[in-house]
């Protein structure tokens, strides 16, 4: 039974995971850069949430909706402020400038917040579910989790193939020459795009820090990290590829600090990393690209 | 004994046969052409001869030895050279290091002697030096030696690709489409350059192009390839008079 | 034969460094140096060492590595644990050091092949992710070690020291996450400066032989290096092995330099490495005394903004994103050069030869 608790809080986990990195695969793929602030981006939504409901004292949706568009704000910020002036330099020079921005919103918040860690309030009032008499109890924030995490998936697959703006996002993905071309407005799908991943980070900022309740400035980071290596892991551009990785590292995760140690859990997990990408070195679910002699 | 001996060659990608039953044969020394209508296979057969791709079918021989299957710098270290359709030049490095870099498996000294600046770090580097601007000078770079590759103009660039795989001091010397973006006063330089380079590297030369003026002019031998096979294969005369040859570049 | 110009300016570098240790040598007789200034000088010289040697991952062989740190962690713990133990045992300081950092840049360079090695099918952002990983493995791994020596020899354990099982007159060197305490001070000013004189020596030495061709030639075009008879497996684990080897030295810098050496995020995680990765990118890829002044300036400048307190790492942040807007954008690259000195103090500069 313990088993099937510490397999449920991973999945739980890795959905939240999953959705941290589907703004990182989504702007990899279509900006062609990595977004190191993202994991900030999240930890200022987990603040903005705790603020707008202990400080302010307003119920926990509202608090969520304020997070998501002010995340969202601020990722389009960012992105037209930081980014949009660097698109023609090389990748590296972004993710430097991206490295700025993250130190940045850790120091900012760190003045605002000061560095006192906050606990958070959950903002799922949904009672544990106990199943099999009592011996698996499965939290409130995990059965709004887990399915949140599908639906965000099965959404923005449809979104992504089925509108104008999301056949768009394929375009510049794969030629941003050609999207352009063929009338595809680039500036303002990279600003979608980051929206939407924005948007998203601040619900996975909702559904972390109301199952770990430890807000400080440095939170997002690690989770940042995690949700990037996720990406990689199932394939970095690849919307399923980032459900895949999130959810299976997650799940590597829980079950390595359930089963082995707790320090090393960490460890284990970027192991598992380094095999899969030893045998697979474009990811689970990633392309193989064949470069032309 | 041919220099380059190739019975039955063949790939496929997926579904498709991109290569089939190409045999050829190459004598020492002898300037070859090989043409056909773009996705013909042409560089294909290249990639193949140089290890890029293995072939499913066919046996390559080189000098009499067998390299099929090789890895693409044991090939190299065998004897075969190349340059690009799409130069690969590199492009932070001076015009000396480009070719410097050729010289690396003819020259040699470890990597200690190096960073201890030892006696055969200044002995072999001088050797290289001399070496890399004697290249050099037969295409008219020698004078440019410390630019940086990327600054070169287009056509010293494709040149610079030639005295690079030069360096390496090959028995037989690919070139893929090396008058490709040239004008014909250039390409009439080329011409020059090939047939000197011939006779003064003691290489042979098989080469990629669509400029039939240059095919026609230097090309003791034309290999035609369409479609992955042979089309037609002998003297210039015969294949470029050829009805199918003919048919196969300008349609019906 | 004339002196290369690149030789010239390595000559150059080296020069300056020397004249620095010299200036600030008479500062600290003079007592005109402050206590402040005082203890950044071994740490200015292996953020140096730290710099110029990721360069060598990143600029010359043109990958970016995003767990150096590691490294340096690999050569401060080996060369702590050695160290150690034997100021016993090694009572000549200079022997005992240097044997220290021989074996800090051993074990780092070991750990640089193995990664090397790992690497060699990624390419990009997924070989990027790989370092990163390694360097928080190695970490965490470290966090958790425990190892003491007695009588019969080593003990480990990734328990507690309890679990060593160590006789009385046994001692625990490395205690899990409390590190390694007391180890010997032997990291002065002028070590460090001879180390990072070295180290830049070795890498433009490296660059400017055969092999620094031939890696260069891999990070420019992989296939036409491969073309050429490259062995590319051969030089790529070989660069990531001086790198990591030099980080290493870094390290050995870092652990003499501090009474208790333990390994947390702070110093030795991931964001070590991209503090490093930033010097680099600012002082300029493949540019090895850029690296060195991008690590002094960009170590000094929060300690001199000080004065600002709570603002201070705000300010630098906007600085590094202004510093890296105006140095790659487009619009801001052609205001440069309308706008350059040459422009308008024309006779003060030499007129650029022709292809040169």
């Amino acid at each position: 039974m313990s088993f099937l608790s510490y397999l449920i809080r991973g999945i739980s986990l890795g959905s939240v995971y999953s959705i941290i990195a589907l703004g990182y695969t989504m702007v990899y793929g279509i900006a062609k850069m990595l977004n190191f602030a993202h994991g900030d981006v999240i930890m200022i939504g987990g603040y903005v949430i705790f603020t707008i409901m202990s400080t302010i004292g307003l119920p926990p949706f509202v608090a969520v909706l304020v997070g998501i568009v002010l995340c969202t704000l601020l990722g389009v910020t960012i992105e037209r402020i930081a980014y949009k002036p660097l698109r023609s330099a090389s990748s590296l020079a972004v993710l430097i400038t991206a490295i700025g921005v993250s130190y940045f919103l850790q120091n900012f918040a760190l003045l605002i917040f000061g560095a006192d860690a906050k606990s958070f309030t959950s903002v799922i009032k949904l009672s544990p579910l106990e199943l099999a008499g009592g011996k698996l109890t499965i939290s409130g924030e995990t059965l709004v989790t887990i399915p949140l995490c599908i639906i965000i998936m099965v959404f923005l697959s449809v979104f992504v193939k089925k509108t104008k703006v999301g056949r768009g996002m394929i375009a510049v993905s794969e030629n941003k020459e050609a999207a352009i071309l063929m009338g595809v407005n680039v500036n303002r799908t990279i600003a979608i795009t980051f929206a939407i991943g924005s948007a998203l980070a601040a619900v996975a900022s909702a559904l972390m820090f109301s199952a770990y309740p430890a807000l400080s400035t440095t939170s997002g980071a690690m989770p940042g990290i995690k949700a990037f290596v996720a990406a990689v892991f199932g394939g970095i551009g690849s919307i399923p590829g980032a459900m895949i990785g999130g959810i299976l590292l997650g799940i590597i995760e829980i079950l390595s600090r359930a089963y082995i140690s707790s320090q090393l859990a960490d460890a284990i997990v970027f192991l598992v990393l380094i095999l899969v990408l030893l045998v697979k070195p474009t990811g689970i679910l990633g392309k193989k690209i064949q470069e032309k002699v | 004994m041919s220099m380059l001996s190739v019975k039955n060659l063949g790939i496929s990608f997926g579904g498709l046969r991109a290569v089939d039953s190409v045999s050829i044969n190459i004598e020492k020394g002898e300037l070859y052409g090989l043409i056909g209508p773009n996705g013909a296979g042409k560089t294909t057969i290249f990639n193949l001869l140089t290890g890029v791709y293995k072939p499913d079918t066919g046996i390559i021989e080189l000098d009499g030895k067998n390299i099929t299957g090789k890895s693409t710098m044991d090939i190299n270290n065998e004897g075969i050279a190349r340059t690009f359709q799409n130069i690969r030049l590199f492009k932070n490095m001076s015009v000396l290091d480009n070719v410097k870099v050729g010289l690396h498996n003819q020259n040699k000294y470890p990597t200690f002697a190096g960073i201890l600046r030892l006696p055969s770090y200044f002995k072999t580097e001088k050797a290289m030096n001399e070496k890399a601007i004697e290249i050099l000078k037969v295409f008219d770079l020698d004078e440019e030696k410390d630019i940086m590759a990327a600054n070169l103009p287009y056509g010293k660039q494709r040149k610079l690709e030639i005295a690079r795989a030069l360096g390496t001091n090959p028995k037989l010397l690919l070139l893929d489409e090396p008058a490709a973006g040239m004008n014909p006063k250039e390409t009439d330089e080329l011409m020059d350059t090939i047939r000197l380079i011939r006779n003064k590297f003691n290489v042979t030369i098989l080469l990629i192009e669509h400029d039939m003026k240059l095919v026609s002019g230097i090309c003791e031998k034309i290999f035609v390839l369409n479609f992955g096979t042979k089309l037609a294969n002998g003297e210039p005369k015969e294949v470029l008079n050829n009805p199918e040859v003919i048919k196969a570049y300008l349609g019906e | 034969m004339a002196i290369k110009k690149t030789t010239k300016s390595n000559l150059i570098t080296i020069a300056i460094l020397i004249i620095i240790y010299i200036v600030c040598q008479i500062l600290i007789a003079t007592g005109s140096m402050s206590n402040l200034m005082k203890g950044l000088l071994v740490p200015l010289c292996y953020y140096s060492i730290m710099a110029v040697s990721l360069n060598l991952t990143v600029g010359i062989l043109g990958e970016l590595s995003l767990g150096h740190a590691g490294f340096m962690c690999i050569g401060a713990f080996a060369s702590s644990f050695f160290s150690k133990t034997m100021v016993d045992v090694i009572g000549n300081t200079f022997i005992r050091f240097t044997l220290a950092i021989i074996i800090g840049a051993l074990s780092a360079a070991l750990f640089g092949m193995i990664i090397g090695v790992a690497v060699l099918r990624l390419r990009g952002d997924y070989l990027a992710i790989v370092t990163l990983a390694f360097g928080e493995i190695i970490k965490n791994v470290i966090n958790v070690l425990y190892i003491g020596i007695d009588r019969n020899g080593l003990h480990f354990s990734m328990q507690d020291s309890m679990s060593l099982n160590l006789l009385e007159d046994g001692e625990a060197i490395l205690n899990g996450p409390r590190g390694i305490t007391g180890t010997p001070k032997n990291a002065t000013f002028t070590i460090a400066i001879i180390l990072l004189i070295l180290t830049y020596v070795i890498i433009t030495n490296l660059v400017n032989s055969r092999s620094g061709r031939a890696i260069m030639a891999i990070r420019d075009n992989r296939i036409a290096a491969e073309t050429m008879g490259i062995p590319i497996t051969r030089f790529k684990i070989l660069a990531f092995s001086i790198s990591a080897g030099l980080a290493g030295v870094a390290g050995v810098l870092y652990s003499h330099n501090i009474s208790t050496l333990t390994a947390t995020p702070k110093n030795f995680g991931y964001n070590m490495s991209i503090m490093i990765l930033v010097f680099v990118v600012l002082g300029g890829i493949g540019n090895l005394r850029g690296s060195i002044i991008a690590a002094v300036i960009l170590t000094l400048l929060p300690e001199y903004l000080r004065f600002m307190q709570d603002y201070r790492m705000l300010i630098y942040a906007v600085v590094l994103i202004a510093l890296m807007i105006f140095n790659w954008n487009p619009t801001c690259i052609q205001w440069r050069e309308n706008h350059s000195l040459k422009n308008y103090l024309p006779m003060f500069f030499k007129k650029e030869k022709e292809g040169l």
